[in-house]
């Protein structure tokens, strides 16, 4: 009888311990533009994090883990790091995740060095940011990563003289110096370099004088949205593809704005890390599940990075929990099949290894919609910035 | 020679995509005195307009454009109805606080409608043609902007200088009272050149889309350029602001083929010298 109520006790207590005990809650705040011109990419953000959660369930090892969501409005290092201050101080985070601009991932450096808080960058593409804290780890690319690769495929594919117009920041000259640096080195030939203002709406002056050059392509860095837009049209309008002179790029045909971009876009050959068209098992179920919570939702590089982003705090959480230096080093060594094909983290630079896909637009004839065909994977390839 | 001849016709493009959108703004922010900050909204509305028919709802580009234009007017007139009419009144900042406070009242609701990403305008196919000028190509929309911004400069003129409207309109601006007096009703005539300015807005919008797309926050993007215009070609002049426009178009132009690094500093710093030499820009109209 004694026995038979014991056994009964240890039962209950044993399926009640974790439920009555304040589950251990590991936080992670997420900083990111949920406002402002830039809101898309919080909201995508959260949109991917949830993805993963209703996937994976809110627990990773013996820990339960919540997010945070903080809104940076923009390009803004102040208030980058005024919230991530915030986060690790009031809210008490053990993880910091998001980040979609350079600055703002830089200015929150010293702050994570200090807490020994692993941070992991959804997007920031600006190479030099993880030399500046070992708790910096990205799951997104790096300018050098896609267009190092594209330069020698466009040699390889017989292109001899390049263009290259870049938008006149930080990304596009890092852009313009890693096709260059590769394109040089395989013996091709930059014929013209053209930094365009970032206020720039009217390209046919450029897309012009790159006509005039007639090199066999021109290589494009362009910030998202409405530059896109136009600098596609007029390169269409102007007789560029008809004159022979292809157009390289990498995240110009970007999923979220590639309808918009309409018929001008097919053709247009980009090498990026993802593409929504990626055919995978992994992409499929991802795509299902995110459209499935979230009907308008269409899946891009900024859904994609913290979709991975989440799958790395996860495993980081159930190997180390609190121990940031640990879980920094749990990370280095994981390797995963992500929606755009297998990755591994890089141990030294804390960026993905990855494939680079090379992409040609194309109408979709199953459901109309122009996607990002994959006609060629180029390498699996670290961030070739890294000692730049 | 193609170089000169390239920067001539890209420029007078450019700058007649400038004009058509900056118009109305010359007409609302010079003639009715009005700090319209908003002016940039209704070119939206336009755009959105036109992209929501055209794009969603399948119609050609014709009539959406035309509905588009006449549902931005449809909702401006009872905005100045109700709002305007108080701004009117305001000193010049609490006009600039007041509309730049409707702008984004336009920009959310935009979002909450449309979302962020891009709003084309599909052209129909004879738009969207190249047209061979013999020494190079040019995308026949552009041919038809420029067409359409001499239309709307022509007749401009003709609303404002020869008609009974356009006296009305100014004997309304100069001195409403005495313009009440005379039995004009004021109300009205403001009311309709309000509904004119965010007409023109709309409607440039929708042209200007190839140039300067359509997105939530197009307002903000683009306002400093609307402003140059007006600011440049002498507010509430209609031929100033044309000659500004294309004036800015040309240079602009010039610069990104000349110096393209130094492009923005030049077309500011240019901007600066004129502003300075004339400060009320290049035609002031006689008060």
């Amino acid at each position: 009888m004694t026995r038979a109520i014991r056994a009964a006790l240890v039962a209950v207590t044993a399926t009640l311990l974790p439920a009555a005990s304040p589950a251990d809650t590991i936080k992670v705040g997420v900083v990111a533009p949920f406002s402002g011109p830039f809101a898309i990419y919080g909201k995508q953000y959260q949109e991917a994090v949830e993805t993963y959660v209703a996937q994976h369930g809110t627990s990773a090892g013996e820990h339960e883990i919540e997010f945070i969501y903080k809104d940076v409005g923009g390009p803004n290092p102040d208030q980058s790091r005024a919230l991530a201050q915030e986060l690790l101080i009031r809210d008490q985070v053990d993880y910091l995740a998001g980040f979609t601009f350079t600055p703002n991932a830089l200015a929150v450096g010293p702050l994570i060095e200090q807490s020994q808080t692993p941070t992991v960058i959804f997007n920031a593409a600006t190479s030099s940011i993880n030399k500046e804290s070992e708790f910096y780890l990205r799951t997104s690319y790096t300018l050098w990563q896609v267009s190092a690769p594209l330069a020698e495929w466009a040699y390889d594919q017989g292109m001899r003289t390049v263009a290259t117009t870049v938008t006149d920041y930080g990304p596009g000259i890092d852009a313009e110096n890693a096709f260059k640096a590769a394109f040089e080195a395989k013996g091709g030939e930059v014929v013209d370099a053209i930094r365009m203002p970032l206020s720039t709406t009217d390209f046919t002056p450029f897309i012009q004088r790159v006509r005039d050059a007639a090199p066999d392509a021109v290589f494009t860095f362009l910030p998202g949205g409405p530059p896109t837009f136009t600098y596609t049209k007029t390169y269409n309008e102007n007789g560029l593809a008809e004159a022979g002179i292809k157009f390289l790029g990498t995240a110009e045909t970007e999923e979220v704005n590639l309808q918009g971009l309409g018929d001008a876009a097919i053709g247009l050959t980009t090498a990026y890390h993802y593409s929504g068209a990626h055919d995978s098992d992994e992409n499929r179920a991802f795509q299902a599940k995110l459209t499935e919570l979230f009907p308008d939702a269409i899946a891009n590089w900024a859904s994609v990075g913290a979709y991975d982003g989440t799958h790395l705090i996860y495993q980081m959480v159930a190997a180390a929990g609190t121990d940031g230096p640990g879980a920094v080093e749990a990370a280095k060594t994981l390797e995963w099949e992500s929606p755009r094909g297998p990755v591994k983290m890089d141990p030294e630079t804390r960026t993905l290894i990855q494939n680079v896909y090379i992409r040609e637009v194309a109408r979709d004839e199953a459901t109309g919609q122009l996607v990002n065909r994959e006609t060629g994977v180029i390498a699996t390839v670290g961030d070739l910035g890294w000692d730049k | 020679m193609t170089l000169f001849l390239n920067i001539l016709v890209d420029g007078v493009a450019y700058g007649m995509i400038l004009f058509m959108i900056s118009v109305g703004l010359s007409v609302t922010m010079g003639l009715m005195r009005v700090v319209n900050l908003a002016h940039g909204g209704f070119a939206l509305l336009g755009g959105t307009f036109a992209h929501w028919f055209a794009a969603e709802l399948g119609l050609p580009f014709w009539p959406a454009l035309v509905l588009a234009v006449t549902l931005t007017v449809a909702l401006s007139l009872p905005l100045e109805r109700v709002i305007y009419r108080r701004i009117y009144g305001f000193t010049d900042l609490q006009q600039v606080l007041a509309t730049i406070g409707l702008t984004f009242l336009m920009i959310a609701s935009v979002n909450l409608w449309q979302g962020s990403s891009l709003l084309p305008v599909p052209l129909p196919e004879g738009l969207k043609a190249t047209v061979d000028l013999g020494f190079r190509t040019l995308p026949a929309h552009r041919l038809m902007v420029i067409a359409a911004g001499l239309a709307v400069v022509l007749g401009l003129w003709w609303l404002l200088e020869r008609t009974r409207f356009g006296i009305r309109l100014r004997a309304a601006v100069d001195n409403r009272g005495t313009a009440s007096a005379h039995g004009i009703n004021t109300d009205r005539i403001f009311m309709a050149a309000f509904g004119l300015g965010a007409g023109l807005a709309a409607l440039g919008g929708v042209l200007g889309a190839e140039i300067l797309p359509i997105d939530a926050y197009y307002p903000l993007r683009y306002m400093v350029l609307f402003l140059i215009v007006v600011a440049v070609g002498g507010m509430g002049s209609i031929a100033g602001s044309f000659l500004a426009a294309i004036g800015l178009g040309l240079l602009e132009t010039a610069a990104r083929y000349l110096a393209p690094d130094f492009a923005t500093i030049l077309f500011f710093a240019l901007v600066m010298a004129l502003l300075a030499l004339r400060p009320n820009g290049l035609i002031v109209r006689a008060q």
